[in-house]
């Protein structure tokens, strides 16, 4: 089930390109206000750049004239690659988008008048409410319900999967999305949604990200970031009188690059990137996130409530084992089993059959030649073939079964009643197999739990998230299966009430709760959770409830987007702290290369040897600049989440960002001092 | 060493029970004393007509800020008409009018920052009224305002208490009560407590000499139990009159460590969980978040501490080299009676529980000696006076606990509240007010010549003298480097003012976080939630302080007390 993300190159030829431009184009301070912590660098930018042009303007030497043109040459540079990473995310999605709009052609919608005349008109031109008619090979206008008729329709464009569906008037199959075509038969929808609002338009935007709010948690650290940079603003400024009392007169691009070195800029660069990137992430999943918000809750999910059918299990019973009655061998059964289902097109008969070849039946596919099948009717509740020498193998229902043995005067074998009473309280559904009136044994269908989800269920106890299991099923059943899946908990003859019941419980609890659903009637329950994953086969109000749409309809997905969640968080958190860490090796570049000229003493606090006060700033500046694109392809990827204990887990992090943090830069900035410092030395600095 | 040693371990000792007494008075529950202070609280509650009704944290916070008011108001009044007031034996003036503002927001923000000298400018009218009075009144209104936060974050009611209340608790129940002991053993080792005017004495000699004296012993013990530490003489508890003994100095030490300790232990158990409260009560000393908090301080304390003591040990080598023994330690500015180790822990403490009463002169302490103190008034979270300190160092939780949050893959959560953008904009007002308060107006004094004026001492001695006296207004401590001139309009004006905001703007916008949080919704805790009650916490928050500390003051520090430094020892 472990599915893997879709693997694409994080930057492309075209991606590189149209971000190199988006970088440029952020250069608006109108813009770049938005992002405080990168506009203070923007100013100080233009201040260096002032300088550079007229050094003495605040006091300063002439002679500092290149080297304050150096200080803004990087600052420029650290300005762009901010921009750049932020533009590169934004890229990555649009591509995504391009996609999308390619179906968003101009199409034309047949509006079918009260008087039942017909008119065609652009799509652009239909409202909400109008009614139109759709037809063979015609593209479906907006988003609409099917009010009549009953159609296959190829979703390929919003779900990527080929195979056409069925929708028709009435029921959980009502709904139809703009862009998508019919492909046979005909429909009759009522427009649901403005131009422009429709689904597909929504995703296009959401995709692009111009729809994009910072999600709460965003907001907290960017306040975070925010004080941080007035912190430092104010340590900068007064050290400026500190120094000027101490008698060291400290030129203002230097002033200018300590401030630019404490500020977060690393996390203040990146931070609109990683939230870029983490719906990005979903999106590439197949997913759509209507929010930032809701990828964010994801990652504090408490509980998951999820259905049994479709998400727990395949849905469909398949055989589970092989019950010969007393006196007859497995073997015997096995084969006539499959005998019975080689032509069995059904999940059950292709199961059955699956499983005999698994146990070593003796049937070859080459047997279907000599038999002649017998279909499932609802009057004779059996199935089977009848052989070349005129024997009838039967496999049904227990009480048909019995009744067609009695007929030819068979024995009911005494244990018989026994083993199907067995298989039906487990919650599987017995198939008794006979050879014209004798009775062999009975074949068990039990609903299948998709493999490695015990261990998925395992892995987010773990991390504390407990899982509930809905299902429709009795008690019986459902604990049988919910034992099976390793769920944390059942609710068995689940009706769509008993789940927002369960909701509301968990809720009232502190409890963040995630759900999927498809159905209308799952439409409250979807609203009420905190995440609501709605299937994209499903209708538009379960879709417009919930927060999320999965656009492969497969329910499993729910656990990634979880993790994909956790990951936007962590790799937020883990740049912040490595970006403030980093602060540390930067104090011990610029403060001894600020007074080492008039307290000759502070050298010994140059622990980094670093050669010349001028080399000291001007590498931890470069250093400042270039960790930006150096850590894009973490924003971008995230950092990489297993799922472990909350102890454990911090640990490793703090180890790598925190600690990492404080001791790359001290690496870094000692590096560039060695490559910078013949350079700086031939331009006399 | 040693002495260190025994000394802090009789502390834990001491402080367990305390946190406990202190825990049933915030909690309303019973205590052994409640028959008579039940009755001498209820005629209070009576003759006040308080309701002891429950607050919302706007409304305490409004009682809190305008019953200072009250008192700011009376009491300045008293300071500039004391010539003509009751009990003035030794024809004490008026107080100027500057003086009056800076005194009196001194006292009443807990800070003790003292312009004057006690003997010469106060009457004992002034002393009792105005000193006195708001050494006690002062106090509780700090441990009240931490009581009411404690009970915020607890979020097990549903308002944060009654102010009145609180304070009529804490005054009946704690400070007096104690005073009254703790002064009888003061007057027992020799501190004077009287009405007379100052003596004249002919000394050995054969000379005149001034005495001193007045009502010392009841101030002496509030200064320190209400971690106020401002002094009756200007030279505070190096006076013997003050501090004769080293069992006074002892009884000293503990009055002002006990009551900041034992709010730690009231948090934790306030913020006990609920679970087990349904249950059996088990016996606990902290309680969980408690402890994770109180160690933390305690490192903080401690790596402090050590780094005082050996400073002080190593002695100066300018005086070394000019044949003064250094054998035991820098003696300069010490008393005899206390020697170093003493005085680094008494200078330690009185910054880090933010008391700002003295043993010994911090001016001529050894430069990295008297970095500590300065260091800790700027983190203003290692136990920290009245409350306020367990307060502040919230804010470096949820600041760790922010970044830590993320970390995991959740967003922060605090004692099972979300932290979101509002509480972060409040974190950020109170890490902010601190920085820009001392490093704002420090910068203003080494700029202007009214601030220059005041710097006894020139090149970097000068600029720690200038930082320590806006740490100690802005962290409320008190306590003066000395050696500064600072009875003039600039001095008077700034540190007022630093006083003034650094103590309100911090307890509103703590108020504020504690009343924000209370209206929350408790979230659930799992296994993935952030456990804030582990070693790994303890040495991520110590980190965290810290780092944060360094950033904000390691330039300031390294052109004050760090190149004095270098300079003493490398040159």
């Amino acid at each position: 089930m472990a599915r893997q993300e879709k693997r694409t190159k994080f930057i492309t030829q075209d991606i590189l390109k149209s971000s190199l431009i988006g970088a440029f184009q952020k250069l608006d301070p109108r813009y770049m206000v938005k992002n405080p912590v990168m506009f203070v660098v923007e100013v100080g930018f233009a201040v260096a750049l002032l300088l550079t042009i007229a050094p003495t303007l605040f006091g300063d030497e002439s002679s500092l004239r290149i080297y304050n043109g150096i200080v803004a040459f990087i600052l420029f540079v650290t300005v762009l690659f901010a921009n750049f990473a932020e533009s590169v995310a934004e890229g990555r999605g649009k591509a995504q988008a391009e996609t999308l709009k390619k179906t968003k052609k101009d199409t034309m919608a047949t509006l079918l008048a009260k008087d039942g005349t017909e008119k065609v008109i652009h799509a652009s031109e239909l409202k909400k409410g109008d009614v139109v008619i759709v037809r063979t090979g015609e593209m479906i206008p907006n988003d609409g319900e099917v009010i009549e008729g009953i159609a296959s329709v190829d979703e390929s464009a919003i779900t990527g999967e080929s195979a056409p569906v069925t929708r028709e008037a009435g029921g959980d199959f009502s709904s139809v999305t703009g862009g998508t075509t019919v492909v046979s038969d005909w429909l009759k929808v009522r427009i649901t949604s403005e131009p422009g609002q429709s689904f597909l338009d929504r995703m296009i935007s959401l995709v692009e990200g111009a729809s994009r709010q910072k999600t709460p948690n965003e907001i907290a650290l960017g306040i975070l970031l925010i004080s941080l940079t007035i912190i430092f603003m104010i340590v900068v400024v007064t050290l400026y009188f500190f120094a000027g009392y101490s008698g060291a007169k400290i030129p203002i691009a230097t002033m200018i690059a300590l401030l630019v070195c404490l500020i977060p800029t690393t996390i203040g660069g990146l931070l609109s990137a990683i939230g870029i990137a983490g719906m990005d992430r979903v999106t590439r999943f197949n997913v759509i996130a209507m929010s930032g918000k809701a990828v964010e809750a994801c990652g504090d999910v408490d509980t998951m409530i999820l259905d049994k059918t479709g998400t727990i299990t395949y849905g469909n019973r398949l055989a589970a084992d092989f019950r010969p009655v007393e006196g007859k061998s497995k073997e015997d059964l096995i084969d006539y089993s499959v005998m019975t289902s080689l032509c069995d097109t059904t999940p059950e008969g292709k199961s059955v059959v699956e499983l005999g070849r698994t146990l070593g039946t003796r049937i070859g596919d080459g047997a279907k030649d000599q038999m002649e099948f017998v279909e499932f009717t609802a009057q004779t509740k059996m199935s089977g073939v009848n052989l070349a020498d005129g024997t009838q193998v039967r496999k049904g229902a227990s009480e048909a079964i019995q009744e067609y043995v009695r007929a030819k005067g068979g024995q009911i074998p005494k244990d018989l009643n026994g083993i199907v009473s067995e298989i039906s309280t487990l919650g599987g559904t017995p198939l008794v197999v006979c050879v014209e009136g004798k009775i062999y044994g009975v074949i068990y269908l039990k609903d299948t739990v998709k493999p490695g989800l015990r261990e998925r269920f395992e892995r987010l106890r773990e991390i504390g998230i407990k899982t509930i299991m809905c299902t429709g099923d009795n008690p019986l059943t459902a604990a049988t299966i919910a034992k099976e899946a390793g769920v944390d908990g059942f609710i068995a003859e689940c009706k769509p009430e008993d789940k927002i019941t369960e909701i509301q419980k968990e809720q009232a609890e502190g409890k963040i709760v995630a759900m999927t659903g498809d159905g209308t009637n799952d439409a409250p329950a979807l609203a009420q959770a905190d995440v609501g994953l709605a299937m994209n086969s499903g209708t538009t109000a379960a879709k417009e409830a919930a927060n999320m749409v999965d656009l492969d309809s497969d329910p499993t997905k729910i656990l990634e987007v979880v993790e994909i969640g956790k990951q936007l968080l962590i790799t937020r958190g883990s740049l912040t702290t490595f970006s403030i860490a980093n602060d540390v090796a930067k104090y011990f570049a610029i403060i001894p290369a600020m007074f080492t000229m008039v307290i000759p003493q502070m050298e010994i606090l140059n622990i980094m040897h670093l050669s010349t006060p001028f080399s000291a700033i001007l590498s931890a500046l470069i250093f400042n600049a270039v960790i930006i694109p150096c850590l894009i392809p973490i924003a971008m990827r995230g950092v990489k989440y297993k799922p472990m204990r909350s102890e454990k887990m911090l640990i490793k992090n703090i180890g790598i960002y925190g600690l990492g943090g404080i001791i790359v830069p001290f690496i870094g900035i000692k590096l560039i001092d060695l490559i910078v410092t013949p350079f700086l030395a031939m331009i006399g600095l | 060493m040693a002495q260190i040693i025994v000394t802090l371990a009789l502390y834990l000792v001491l402080v367990i029970p305390m946190g406990t007494y202190l825990y049933h008075i915030a909690a309303g529950e019973k205590t052994f004393a409640d028959p008579v202070f039940n009755r001498v609280d209820n005629a209070i509650y009576k003759v006040c007509r308080i309701t002891r009704e429950g607050m919302n944290w706007k409304q305490y916070t409004l009682h809190l800020l305008m019953t200072n008011a009250v008192m700011v108001g009376v009491g300045y009044l008293v300071l500039r008409l004391q010539s003509v007031l009751l009990a003035n034996p030794n024809q004490i003036e008026g107080m100027e009018p500057t003086l009056s503002f800076n005194t009196i927001i001194s006292f009443m923000t807990n800070t003790n920052l003292q312009h004057y000298s006690g003997e010469s400018g106060l009457s004992y009218l002034s002393q009792m009224l105005v000193i006195i009075f708001m050494m006690f009144t002062s106090a509780a209104t700090g441990y009240a305002a931490c009581m009411a936060f404690c009970r915020g974050l607890a979020g097990k009611r549903k308002d944060v208490g009654n102010f009145y209340e609180d304070v009529v608790r804490i005054v009946t129940r704690v400070l007096v009560p104690i005073s009254i002991i703790g002064g009888l053993l003061l007057i027992w080792q020799g501190v004077p407590e009287t009405f007379q005017a100052n003596q004249t004495i002919e000394t050995i000699e054969g000379k005149l000499q001034d005495l001193a004296m007045g009502p010392v012993a009841a101030l002496e013990i509030i200064k320190h139990l209400g971690t106020n530490g401002g002094g009756f003489f200007g030279a505070n508890s190096t006076t013997p009159f003050e501090n004769p003994t080293i069992i006074t100095n002892l009884i000293e030490l503990y009055s002002m460590m006990i009551l900041p300790g034992a709010c730690v232990i009231v948090f934790g158990k306030m913020t006990r969980k609920r679970k087990k409260e349904e249950g059996r009560q088990k016996r606990c000393i902290f309680g969980n978040q408690g402890r994770t908090i109180f160690a933390a301080m305690s490192i903080l304390f401690l790596v402090g501490l050590t780094l005082c003591f050996f400073s002080e040990s190593a002695g100066n080598p300018v005086m070394e080299a000019a044949g003064v023994s250094q054998s035991m330690g820098s003696m300069e500015g010490k008393e005899v009676r206390f020697g170093v180790a003493q005085s680094a822990l008494f200078t330690t403490t009185t910054t880090s529980f933010t008391t700002g009463t003295v043993n010994n002169m911090h001016d001529t302490l050894t430069p990295l000696g008297g970095m500590v103190p300065l260091l800790h008034m700027m983190l203003n979270c290692v136990f920290g006076g009245k409350g306020v300190g367990l307060m502040n160092m919230i804010m470096y939780v949820i600041l760790a606990v922010f970044l830590c949050g993320l970390m995991i893959g959740r967003t922060p959560e605090y004692l099972g509240k979300k932290i979101e953008g509002k509480e972060m904009k409040l974190v950020a007002l109170v890490l902010i007010i601190h920085p820009l308060l001392i490093l704002g107006f420090s910068a203003l004094a080494v700029a202007t010549s009214g601030g220059l004026a005041g710097i006894t001492n020139e090149g970097f001695h000068g600029l720690t003298q200038v930082l320590y006296e806006f740490a100690s207004s802005a962290a409320n401590n008190g306590s003066g480097f000395e050696g500064l001139a600072d009875n003039t309009y600039f001095w008077n004006i700034t540190t007022g003012l630093a006083m003034f905001f650094g103590r309100y703007v911090a307890i509103v916008a703590q108020l504020a976080i504690a009343g924000s949080l209370l209206a929350k919704k408790r979230v659930n805790e799992t296994v993935g939630t952030l456990r804030t009650d582990n070693t790994i916490f303890v040495i991520i928050l110590v980190a965290v302080v810290y780092i944060f500390a360094a950033l904000t003051f390691f330039p300031a520090l390294a052109l004050g007390p760090i190149a004095e430094h270098l300079t003493l020892w490398m040159s």
